[in-house]
C-alpha cells in the first residue's frame, strides 16, 4: 500500500502552480542601470583626470617647442624666461639641479630619521609611547606646506642656518631640510606599514632561535618589510620634487648658477629656483597669455610631471616586485 | 597497544624502542609553574619531569594551558607583557625563570617549532643558516647545514635548490625546514606546538617518522590535540584540563602505555574515551 | 592510508658530536641597546622638530592674535589688516570642493570596490588614481587653469578653483571610501542578498551606512588638506587683492594660505608677524576639523561592534 508521505504541499505539480520568476528582472530594473552607470561614469572620471593632464600638458608645451628646440630646452644651462627678447633663455638645467639638490637635502633628512622612527614605533614603543609619539608625526604631516615654507624663511635660515653658515636670505638648504622635515611622517607611516604587516610567526620563529630584539628586528624584520620600505622612500622623493610652497617661500626666485652671487648649479647655500618654483613664482606676477613665457610653464610642467610620474610608477614596481609573501 | 574504544584502526609506526628503561634522566623539570596573564591563572601548580631522549606529549582539550605551558620551557612567554610567571624551570639544575638567565641563551639550547610552518622569507639555505650565524657558529655552514637538513629528512627534496625561497616549498617541506632550522642552534630539547596540525596526513605522518628518530639526540616535548598521534608516538603521556576556577591544570602524567590502557585519575579516563573534549 | 614512507625519509645523519658556538650574548644585546638608543633619539627628534615649528609660528604671531585679524579685510596698513576675505573664500573653496570630491569619489569607490569584477581593468584604474594621488599639486594648478578656467570660461572664479581643488583630493577621498567599504564585512552583504535585496539596496541600506563614519572621515581629512593647499590656486586663481567674500561662484576669491604667501611675501616685518599670525589660525581650524574627523572614527567604531 502505498501511502504518499510527503507533505501536503508537494504533491502538487508543476502544472498547477504560476511559473517562479526567475529572471531577475529586479536587479536589472532601470533605476539600478541608471544608478551603475552614474558610478560608472564617476570612475571613467578619473581616467579622463589622467588624460587631461596628459593631453593638455602636451598640446599647450607643443607651442613651447615650436619656438624652443626640445634639445635646447633639456640642455640649455641658462634660465633666464622671466627677461626679454635676446635675453630671454630656456635653458631648463638649472631648475632641474635645483630641483634635484634641494630633494636631495630633504632625502638625507627623511629617509634615515624616517626609517628609524619606523622601526622604533613599530618594534620598540609600547602602547603608551606610540599614543603619544604617533600624534606627533600626524601633525608633522598636516601642517600645510606654506607654513614649512614661512617656517623655513623665518626660523631654519635666520636661527639654524645663518649662525654656522654663510647663507643667503633666500638659499636651497633651508628649503631642503624644511621639505625633509615635511615628508619625514611620510616614510615612517608607509614603513611602519610594511614593518607591521611582517606577521607576527616570523618574530616567534627569530626569538625562538635565540635571537636578540635588535637582530629579530632589523636581521629579520626589516629585511622582510624591505620593498615596502624602500617604496616609500621613493614616494618622498617624488613628493619633495613636486613640493611647491616651500621653494616659493624660503629658496628664492632665481635659479642657481645665473647671477654672481650663486656659486653654481649645486649652491644651495644661495637662492634656488625649482620647476615647481618657477611656476609659482610666474604666475604669481600677471603672465601674458600666449606668450613664450607662459608656454614655457607647461614644458616646465611637462618635464615635472613626466618625473614624478616615472618615480611613483618605479615605487609600486620595487614594491609588488620584492615584496615578500609570507605565507 | 590496545587502545580504549577509539573505534578507529590508526596507522602505526615501527615499534619504540621499550627496551632498555633502566635509567630515566630527567632533563627538565617544572616545579609549581604557575601562569598568570594579567589577573587571570591561566596555568596553576604544574609540577614534571620531562625525560632525556624520550618523546614527551602534552595532550588535553583547548585552552587548558598546554601550549602555555610548553611556552614556559623556552621563556617565549616573555613576549607577552601581561604574563607573569611563578615556579621553577630547571634546566640541568639551573632555574631558568631566574632573573640571571637571559632567555636569549635559553633558546639557542631549546629549540621551538610552531604550529604553523613559519620559515624566513629567505632561501633555504639560509633559514638554516641564520640561527647558527647569530648565535656564533664556528666552522663549515654550509656541512652544518646539510646535516641539520639531512636530520630533518629534507636534505635530498631540496639539495638542488638551496637558493631558493623557503616559500617555494610545500606546506610538509616547511615545517620539516622549520624543524631543521631549530636543530641549526645545537639543542638538546625539542619543543613542538602542534606541528602538524596545519598538515595533510602523509606529511603528518612523515613529522611523526622524523621525531621518533630525532628521538635518540634530542629529548622532544609535544603538544598535540590528536590523541592518536600522542597514543603512537610518544613515551611519556602528560593531561592537562582545566580546573573548577577554569585554571590549567596536569591531571595525570605517566608512561603513555599505561595512560592509554589503565589512567589513575577518572578525568583522564574520561577524556580518552571521549566522553568530554 | 598505509604507513608506506619512502626511504629518503629515512635519517641520514646524526648531530654534529660537538658543534662549537660563541653567542657572546652580553655583546649582542648591548649592541641592541645603543641601536634602542638611536632609534628612539630619532623619533624624539621628530617632537624636537615639530616643538621649533611651533614655537617659530607661535613667537612673532601670538601677539597679533585678535578678533580684528578675523573680521577685517586686508589693508597695506599692517595694523589695519585682516584675513576676512581669506577665511570666508576658503569655507566657499573647500565646501565645493568637497562637494564635488564626494560625490564623484565615492561614486567610483561604490563602483569599483561593489560592482566591477576585480580584473586587470580595476586594477588599472585603481593605479591610476594612486598615480594621480602622487602628481605635484601645481600641475593640477595647470589642469585647471586650462579646462575651467579658460576652455569652460569660469574665469578666476571660485568655481574653477574649486573643482580644480576638488580634483586634487579626488584620490584621497577615493581610497579612503575604498577602505572604509571594504572593511564592512561580507556577512552583512550576504545577509541583505540573502534576503533577495538588489545591489543597489544592499549598497544603499547596509554598506553605505557602515561605511559612513571611514569615508566621512576621509572627507574630513581631504578637506584638512584642500584648506592649506596654495600652489594650484597660484595658478588658477590667486588674485593678490581681495577685499570681499565670495558672492557666488564666479566671484574672485582670497583663501588663507594664499594670504599667508602674499604677507610672507612682503619685506615689512609687521607682515611678518601678521602672516605668523594668519598661521595660527589656519592652524586653530585645521585642529578643530582633525580632531572632529577622530572623534568621529572613534565614536563610530564603538558602535559598530561587528
Amino acid at each position: 500500500m502505498a501511502v504518499s508521505a510527503l507533505p501536503e504541499r508537494e504533491r502538487r505539480t508543476t502544472n498547477d502552480t504560476p511559473a517562479l520568476d526567475l529572471s531577475g528582472r529586479r536587479n536589472r530594473d532601470l533605476s539600478e542601470r541608471i544608478v551603475k552607470g552614474f558610478l560608472q561614469l564617476c570612475a571613467a572620471l578619473t581616467l579622463l583626470t589622467t588624460l587631461g593632464i596628459v593631453v593638455i600638458l602636451l598640446y599647450e608645451s607643443a607651442s613651447f617647442f615650436r619656438v624652443v628646440p626640445i634639445w635646447d630646452f633639456l640642455t640649455g644651462t641658462t634660465w633666464t624666461a622671466l627677461s626679454s627678447g635676446d635675453q630671454q633663455k630656456f635653458g631648463v638645467i638649472p631648475l632641474v639641479t635645483g630641483t634635484l639638490t634641494i630633494s636631495l637635502v630633504s632625502a638625507v633628512i627623511s629617509i634615515p630619521i624616517g626609517l628609524a622612527a619606523a622601526i622604533f614605533l613599530s618594534e620598540y614603543a609600547g602602547n603608551r609611547t606610540r599614543a603619544i609619539l604617533k600624534p606627533v608625526l600626524e601633525i608633522l604631516a598636516g601642517v600645510p606646506t606654506i607654513v614649512y615654507g614661512f617656517f623655513a624663511l623665518t626660523f631654519i635660515t635666520p636661527v639654524l642656518l645663518k649662525p654656522v653658515l654663510d647663507v643667503g636670505a633666500f638659499n636651497g638648504l633651508s628649503a631642503g631640510i624644511a621639505i625633509g622635515i615635511m615628508t619625514l611622517p611620510m616614510v615612517t607611516s608607509l614603513s611602519e606599514d610594511a614593518i607591521r604587516a611582517v606577521p607576527r610567526s616570523l618574530r616567534e620563529a627569530a626569538f625562538g632561535l635565540g635571537a636578540t630584539k635588535f637582530e629579530t628586528s632589523v636581521r629579520v624584520v626589516v629585511p622582510a618589510a624591505m620593498s615596502g620600505i624602500v617604496a616609500s622612500f621613493i614616494l618622498a622623493l617624488s613628493r619633495a620634487i613636486g613640493e611647491t610652497m616651500i621653494v616659493a617661500v624660503a629658496a628664492g626666485g632665481s635659479p642657481a648658477g645665473q647671477t654672481g652671487v650663486s656659486a653654481g648649479l649645486f649652491d644651495v647655500t644661495q637662492s634656488m629656483q625649482t620647476m615647481t618654483g618657477f611656476i609659482a613664482y610666474t604666475f604669481s606676477s600677471d603672465v601674458a597669455r600666449g606668450s613664450s613665457q607662459f608656454y614655457s610653464l607647461f614644458g616646465v610642467g611637462l618635464l615635472l610631471f613626466a618625473m614624478t610620474f616615472a618615480m611613483n610608477v618605479f615605487s609600486q614596481w620595487v614594491a609588488l616586485r620584492f615584496r615578500e609573501v609570507y605565507e | 597497544m590496545a587502545l580504549r574504544s577509539t573505534g578507529t584502526t590508526v596507522p602505526t609506526l615501527p615499534a619504540k624502542d621499550n627496551t632498555a628503561r633502566t635509567q630515566e634522566e630527567t632533563i627538565l623539570r617544572l616545579d609549581k609553574l604557575n601562569v598568570f596573564y594579567g589577573n587571570f591563572h591561566a596555568v596553576s601548580n604544574v609540577d614534571l619531569d620531562i625525560q632525556k631522549n624520550r618523546i614527551t606529549a602534552f595532550i588535553g582539550p583547548s585552552g587548558c594551558g598546554k601550549s602555555t605551558v610548553l611556552r614556559c620551557i623556552n621563556r617565549m612567554n616573555d613576549l607577552v607583557p601581561s604574563a607573569r610567571v611563578e615556579g621553577q624551570v630547571l634546566y640541568h639544575g639551573q632555574n631558568l625563570n631566574s632573573r640571571n638567565v637571559d632567555p636569549v641563551e635559553v633558546r639557542r639550547r631549546i629549540g621551538m617549532v610552531f604550529q604553523r610552518p613559519n620559515p624566513f622569507p629567505k632561501s633555504i639555505f639560509e633559514n638554516v643558516a641564520w640561527g647558527a650565524r647569530i648565535n656564533g657558529f664556528k666552522g663549515n655552514m654550509a656541512e652544518h647545514v646539510e646535516r641539520c637538513l639531512r636530520q630533518a629528512a629534507l636534505w635530498d627534496e631540496v639539495k638542488d635548490k638551496l637558493k631558493e625561497s623557503g616559500l617555494s616549498l610545500s606546506g610538509g617541506q616547511q615545517q620539516r625546514l622549520c624543524i631543521a632550522r631549530a636543530l641549526a642552534t645545537s639543542p638538546d630539547v625539542i619543543l613542538l606546538d602542534e606541528p602538524a596540525s596545519a598538515l595533510d596526513p602523509i606529511s603528518t605522518l612523515r613529522i611523526e617518522e622524523l621525531l621518533r628518530e630525532l628521538q635518540t639526540h634530542y629529548s622532544i616535548v609535544i603538544v598535540t590535540h590528536n590523541m592518536q598521534q600522542a597514543a603512537r608516538l610518544s613515551d611519556q603521556t602528560v593531561f592537562f584540563s582545566l580546573s573548577d576556577t577554569r585554571s590549567g591544570i596536569l591531571v595525570e602524567a605517566g608512561q603513555t602505555e599505561q595512560i592509554f590502557t589503565n589512567p589513575v585519575d577518572p578525568r583522564t579516563e574520561a577524556y580518552i574515551t571521549g566522553r568530554f573534549g | 592510508m598505509s604507513a608506506n614512507v619512502q626511504a629518503d625519509t629515512i635519517i641520514t645523519a646524526t648531530p654534529e658530536p660537538s658543534a662549537t658556538f660563541t653567542p657572546r650574548t652580553r655583546v649582542r644585546r648591548a649592541l641592541g641597546n645603543v641601536w634602542r638608543v638611536i632609534f628612539l633619539g630619532s623619533t624624539v627628534l621628530a617632537v624636537v622638530l615639530l616643538g621649533m615649528l611651533l614655537w617659530s609660528i607661535l613667537e612673532p604671531g601670538k601677539d597679533w592674535l585678535s578678533w580684528r585679524l578675523i573680521t577685517n579685510m586686508p589693508s597695506r596698513i599692517p595694523e589695519k589688516a585682516g584675513m576676512n576675505s581669506a577665511i570666508w573664500g576658503s569655507i566657499w573653496l573647500v565646501g565645493g570642493s568637497a562637494i564635488f570630491s564626494f560625490v564623484i569619489g565615492l561614486g567610483s569607490a561604490i563602483y569599483l570596490e561593489e560592482y566591477a569584477a576585480k580584473n586587470r581593468w580595476t586594477d588599472f584604474i585603481q593605479t591610476n588614481i594612486s598615480n594621480l594621488a602622487g602628481v605635484p599639486s601645481i600641475v593640477y594648478g595647470l589642469l585647471g587653469l586650462v579646462i575651467f578656467v579658460d576652455l569652460l570660461g569660469m574665469g578666476r572664479s571660485i568655481l574653477a578653483g574649486s573643482l580644480t581643488m576638488g580634483l586634487l583630493i579626488l584620490p584621497v577621498v577615493v581610497i579612503s571610501s575604498r577602505e572604509a567599504i571594504r572593511a564592512v564585512p561580507s556577512s552583512l552583504r550576504q545577509a541583505s542578498y540573502g534576503l533577495g535585496a538588489t545591489q543597489w539596496q544592499t549598497i544603499r541600506h547596509h554598506v553605505l551606512p557602515a561605511a559612513m563614519p571611514g569615508i566621512l572621515t576621509g572627507v574630513i581629512l581631504s578637506m584638512s588638506r584642500a584648506i592649506g593647499e596654495t600652489a594650484p590656486l597660484i595658478v588658477v586663481g590667486g588674485a593678490s587683492q581681495v577685499l570681499f567674500r565670495p558672492d557666488g561662484p564666479f566671484s574672485p576669491y582670497m583663501v588663507m594660505p594664499l594670504q599667508i604667501f602674499n604677507w610672507t611675501s612682503r619685506p615689512q616685518q609687521d607682515f611678518e608677524h601678521l602672516a605668523a599670525a594668519a598661521i595660527i589660525v589656519l592652524m586653530i581650524i585645521l585642529l578643530v576639523m582633525n580632531s572632529l574627523a577622530i572623534i568621529l572614527r572613534q565614536h563610530f567604531s564603538k558602535k559598530n561592534r561587528w
